[in-house]
């Protein structure tokens, strides 16, 4: 069951995705590189969709006993037919590919249910958790990046730019743990792990969802901080800005309203492009702060040998996680002309 | 009735009270201008003075490298403040405006003075619509709407010669062609009816055909709004017509300083000579050699002791190299020069051929004749 | 960095500042791209201070794992029952005689864990484990995505094609969950150090291809390499003597920022707890031991520990990367 919350953004992401995907289609067929990129795209597809198919049986031991080891073989039986295990592994391939991609994820032998039920509500999680962190990271990044920008070469800026360099350096999970500490075992602000679903209770759902966003965010500030403040630097330098001054405009409205724009290029390019490192990141967060999402889910599977539903984690993550990616690309081909137009005439 | 914004007004009446109606517009004394860079400090502007009336026009002439524009920023206060040291007075209206602060100086840009920049595809916002960069400055500046400032921009491009006006206030800088971005940025800094007017090489990026065009719209405008202009170029054939009084600066220095008539008629220092006479004319025949001045400005680090100009100079004797020529004025008011041995005058022609005599390496003559050597040593001492 | 055409995607686009082309961008280059933003080539010769205390932690690190068996420091699975229940290094713990002392005194400089091992001991252990699996897998990394990406910059065509589509397929899926289901493959086969190590070699084989390609694709189109090939030079010579010399310092920098990604990476799967052995000291392992006690507010000690271990040496990594690149990146507007 989808909370209120997750089943906004999960349709809003869908909703991104198809009309992408379509208008990636609507392009690709038109021009010969976009065929080409289709072509890939499918390719890549199919690979990243075996791969996770095999592990299965790339995986050590019997493929229905090792989910189900304590069954005798009488009730194994069934579970082989199941997963289809008596058929050629091309043909279970194509069998399972054609049930993944109806929405029909195999089962998770220690619960008996179907993995499908779990994950609606996973992926809201998980979505969920990516889209604060983002959020944040970006809402703080924006304002820090100018502000560092403006006062390059300052005792301000030189602090800053430290403490974005450890920032980096300092793996998500550690953060997780400190703040965990600080400020929830011993402040006791925050809970210390946990999820309450929005639809249940908002401020609940708020606080049990800010350290995970936090603590997944502060790398991406920092790294995102520090690519809007290298090229704003630069935009700062070009002459439109002094003209900008020659008008006897504020330093504010400059900064906001003529630097930000030219320079945000890089920036959102990272933004867009940086899901991957969150998913990865949202595993390891989900574990630490026990969140029911997709990362936890998949990390119990491969705990408990599930892996029937391992399959359908690591293709649905894949498949997700290639299609953004191509969306991205489609996203910027269309916008491309203008945005290197602006970005050569400012250069 | 236009008024200021509530923010600007109060503001300027209090500090740029109409008292001072008399009395130049500008007045710049004694300014300084030096850059602290690693490698020493760079006497970009040195001991520069000029005044300028409403409603005149100054031409600033000179080499790249030779500091007017850097001239023209400082006076109007655009430079960074770090690593950068600005002496000498500058007075707008009658008041000390050189050491007030930017705050205090944003009532004045865009209201009071403004400037137009060299190269209009680098000084317009790029992703900034033409007809909002435009309305921006009469937003912040005049206590006006927004439909009415629109109105008001579409009337500016009008003016400014730019046809179907209400069209171009949606485009963007990089569809425009570089004449209309030019005439684009001129009603920009046209927009408040500032009383000043810095154009900082205007034409400079521009095809030759546009550049009459531009001038003409600048004069016209200026005439109409009996605004000052200061017009700063490396092309002496820009400020022939177009200017009451032209500087010409070199390295840093204001060398000579007249009416404009009387400049051209009527030359002192070595280096206006040469830069008249490097003006390709139309009557020469095919294949002359144009005239060139050989050699570098000297660097602006540790200037050197004399005369900045005499390692190019034609002119130049021993005391030229070792004592600065004082800038002095000349027999006609309002002309000065630099130089102890000026054109025209005896000791200049006594000067010029002892040089030829000797066969010290020499620019451009009086007769025309170019002799090419480069001399090198002495140019690069530094 | 090539800017002559236009991007041909979104990769391509932020990948051009930090040379990677495909179809799918990775994590690893929006990471380079913020550690590295903003830097200045130096023409400094001498190092600063911060570069020698990087590199005094690196190597005092390095040597004590390499010495571990035969430094004065307790066994890593020794118990101690006086230090038992994570004490800190100045807690107060009884000793048999009735007094109290502190583990600092006791000769446990950083005090013990959960079970009553000596954590200094246990940290430096762990150290093996954690450079081994980084330096191993990044070694690993740069031998064959790194030759992976000069064959396929340097040929170009149908080659490159082909190398392109396979490291694109490599990084389609997520690194960790990469990770996670290579670890589930070796799981039991093979010994837990080798897991990690394999997997970890195995994602960052295309994120170093990547780049090393982007790296040949510039020096390539050279004129010193046209000039070798005129002479009549061999295409393996004109790679070896000509491109890779010009392309090994930029990787350098890379290399050990890549080290610090995937000790980070190896300590998250350690701490994940998807079996891998407890016994066996890791970093991350003794964060997940302590994280029990952490939660409850017992004390947050051990966490501490191992996250401190990791923090100095990812921050000292980062840094010398930074100070390499700002040596050896030599930018054309410098010169």
């Amino acid at each position: 069951m989808l909370d209120a919350l997750g089943t906004i953004l999960g349709i809003l992401l869908i909703l991104v995705v198809v009309v992408g995907v379509l208008g990636v289609l609507a392009l690709a067929l038109g021009t010969r590189a976009g065929r080409k990129k289709l072509l890939q795209l499918i390719i890549v597809l199919l690979v990243v969709t075996f791969f996770s198919f095999s592990l299965l049986h790339l995986t050590p031991g019997d493929p229905a006993r090792t989910q189900k080891p304590f069954a005798t073989e009488a009730q194994l039986r069934p579970i082989r037919k199941e997963i289809g295990l008596d058929k050629p592994f091309l043909v279970q391939y194509k069998d399972w590919l054609f049930d993944f991609v109806r929405g029909d994820f195999g089962k998770d032998y220690s619960t008996n249910l179907p993995v499908k039920d779990s994950i609606g509500q996973q992926l809201g999680i998980s979505l969920q958790l990516i889209f604060y962190a983002q959020f944040l990271a970006l809402a703080l990044a924006i304002p820090l990046g100018i502000l560092a920008a403006y006062k390059a070469g300052t005792w301000f800026d030189k602090i800053g730019n430290a403490a974005a360099f450890g920032a980096i350096a300092i793996p998500p999970f550690v953060i997780a743990f400190v703040l965990i500490f600080y400020l929830a075992v011993q402040g006791g602000w925050f809970p210390t792990q946990q999820y309450v679903a929005f639809g249940t209770d908002p401020a609940e759902h708020f606080k049990h969802m800010f350290l995970p966003a936090v603590s997944l965010a502060i790398a991406q500030i920092a790294i995102y901080m520090r690519l809007l403040r290298s090229d704003m630097i630069q935009t700062l330098q070009e002459d439109f800005i002094t003209m900008a001054k020659a008008k006897g405009l504020t330093n504010r409205r400059i900064l906001w309203r003529h630097a930000l724009r030219p320079s945000s290029f890089t920036l959102l390019t990272a933004a867009a492009l940086n899901f991957g490192a969150l998913i990865g990141g949202a595993v390891v967060i989900e574990v630490v702060f026990q969140l029911p999402g997709m990362g936890l889910g998949l990390v119990t599977a491969v705990a408990t040998r599930q892996y029937s539903a391992v399959q359908a984690y690591v293709a649905l993550i894949a498949v997700a996680f290639v299609l953004f990616n191509a969306m991205v690309d489609g996203v910027y081909s269309v916008l491309d002309p203008r945005i290197r137009h602006a970005r050569v005439a400012a250069a | 009735m236009i008024r200021w914004r509530r923010h600007e007004r109060a503001d300027i009446t209090e500090r740029f009270p109409t008292e001072s109606l008399e009395g130049p517009l500008l007045e710049v004394t004694n300014v300084e201008t030096h850059f602290e860079t690693p490698r020493g400090v760079v006497h970009a502007v040195d001991d520069v003075s000029f005044s300028l009336d409403r409603g005149r026009t100054l031409g600033v002439v000179g080499e790249s490298g030779s500091g007017k524009t850097v001239l023209s920023r400082s006076v109007m206060g655009l430079l960074p403040k770090k690593h950068v040291i600005r002496e000498g007075s500058i007075k707008f209206e009658g008041r000390e405006i050189g050491s007030a602060s930017a705050e205090e100086m944003r009532h004045i840009w865009g209201s009071q003075m403004a400037m137009i920049f060299q190269d209009p595809m680098t000084s317009l916002n790029p992703v900034m619509k033409v007809g909002k960069q435009i309305t921006e400055s009469l937003l912040y500046h005049l206590d006006i709407s927004r439909t009415y400032a629109a109105e008001l921009a579409e009337a500016l491009l009008t003016s400014v010669g730019i046809p179907e006006p209400k069209r171009r206030l949606g485009e963007y800088p990089h569809q425009l062609s570089g004449g209309l971005r030019q005439r684009v940025m001129i009603a920009i800094a046209l927009a408040c009816g500032p009383k000043l007017l810095f154009a900082d090489e205007p034409t400079t990026a521009l095809d030759v055909t546009v550049q009459a065009q531009i001038l003409d719209l600048l004069q016209e405008q200026q005439r109409e709004r009996f605004m000052a202009m200061i017009l700063v170029t490396h092309d002496l054939g820009v400020v022939a017509g177009r200017t009451d009084e032209i500087a010409v600066m070199y390295a840093g220095k204001i060398v000579e300083k007249a009416p404009t008539s009387v400049l051209f008629r009527n030359m002192k220092m070595p280096y206006t000579e040469a830069l008249v006479r490097s003006i390709p004319k139309l009557s020469d025949k095919s294949h002359t050699r144009l005239n060139v001045i050989p050699g570098r400005p000297p660097p602006l680090i540790n200037p050197p002791v004399g005369c900045r100009f005499a390692p190019r100079c034609p002119y130049a004797q021993d005391k030229c190299v070792k004592e600065e020529p004082p800038l002095r004025e000349s027999d006609v008011p309002g002309h000065k020069f630099a130089c102890w041995f000026p054109v025209g005058t005896p000791e200049g022609r006594d000067a010029l051929e002892r040089n030829r005599a000797a066969g010290v390496p020499a620019a451009v003559g009086s007769d025309g004749a170019a002799t090419a050597s480069p001399n090198s040593s002495t140019a690069e001492v530094g | 960095m090539p800017e002559s055409q236009p991007p041909e995607s979104a990769g391509t686009a932020l990948a051009d500042e930090m040379g990677t082309t495909g179809l799918v961008a990775d994590a690893f280059t929006v990471e380079i791209a913020g550690v590295t933003a903003g830097v200045q080539p130096t023409r400094k010769k001498r190092l600063g201070f911060g570069a020698w205390l990087a590199i005094v932690w690196l190597v005092g690190l390095i040597v004590a794992a390499i010495a571990a068996p035969i430094l004065p420091i307790a066994g890593p699975n020794e118990t101690f029952t006086s230090i038992q229940r994570a004490q800190a290094p100045f807690a107060t713990i009884s000793t048999p005689g009735g007094g109290t002392t502190t583990p600092f005194a006791e000769g446990h400089l950083l005090g013990g864990d959960r079970n009553g091992h000596d954590l200094l001991s246990r940290a430096i252990y762990g150290a093996r484990n954690s450079l081994i699996v980084g330096f191993g897998a990044i070694a690993f990394g740069i031998l064959v995505g790194g030759l992976l990406g000069l064959i396929g910059g340097y040929y170009r065509g149908r080659v490159d094609a082909v190398i392109v589509a396979f490291l694109d397929i490599m990084l389609a899926i997520p690194a960790l969950v990469l990770a996670l289901s290579l670890t589930a493959v070796f799981r039991g086969r093979v010994p837990d150090l080798w897991i990690l190590v394999i997997a970890l070699a195995i994602i960052s084989v295309p994120v170093l291809g990547r780049i090393t390609r982007a790296n040949t694709l510039v020096w390539s189109e050279r004129e010193f390499v046209t000039a070798a090939r005129a002479q009549g030079a061999k295409n393996w010579r004109i790679m070896t003597r000509e491109v890779l010399p010009n392309v090994l310092p930029a990787m350098f920098s890379i290399a050990l920022l890549g080290v610090a990604v995937v000790i980070a990476a190896e300590a998250a799967l350690r701490l994940l707890g998807i079996g891998l052995s407890i016994t066996d000291p890791s970093w991350g392992g003794i964060i997940n031991d302590g994280r029990d006690f952490l939660t409850q507010g017992i004390t947050a000690h051990v966490v501490f520990v191992g996250s401190a271990f990791i923090f100095f040496t990812i921050l000292s990594l980062n840094y010398l990367a930074d100070v390499v690149r700002a040596r050896f990146d030599v930018r054309e507007a410098a010169i």
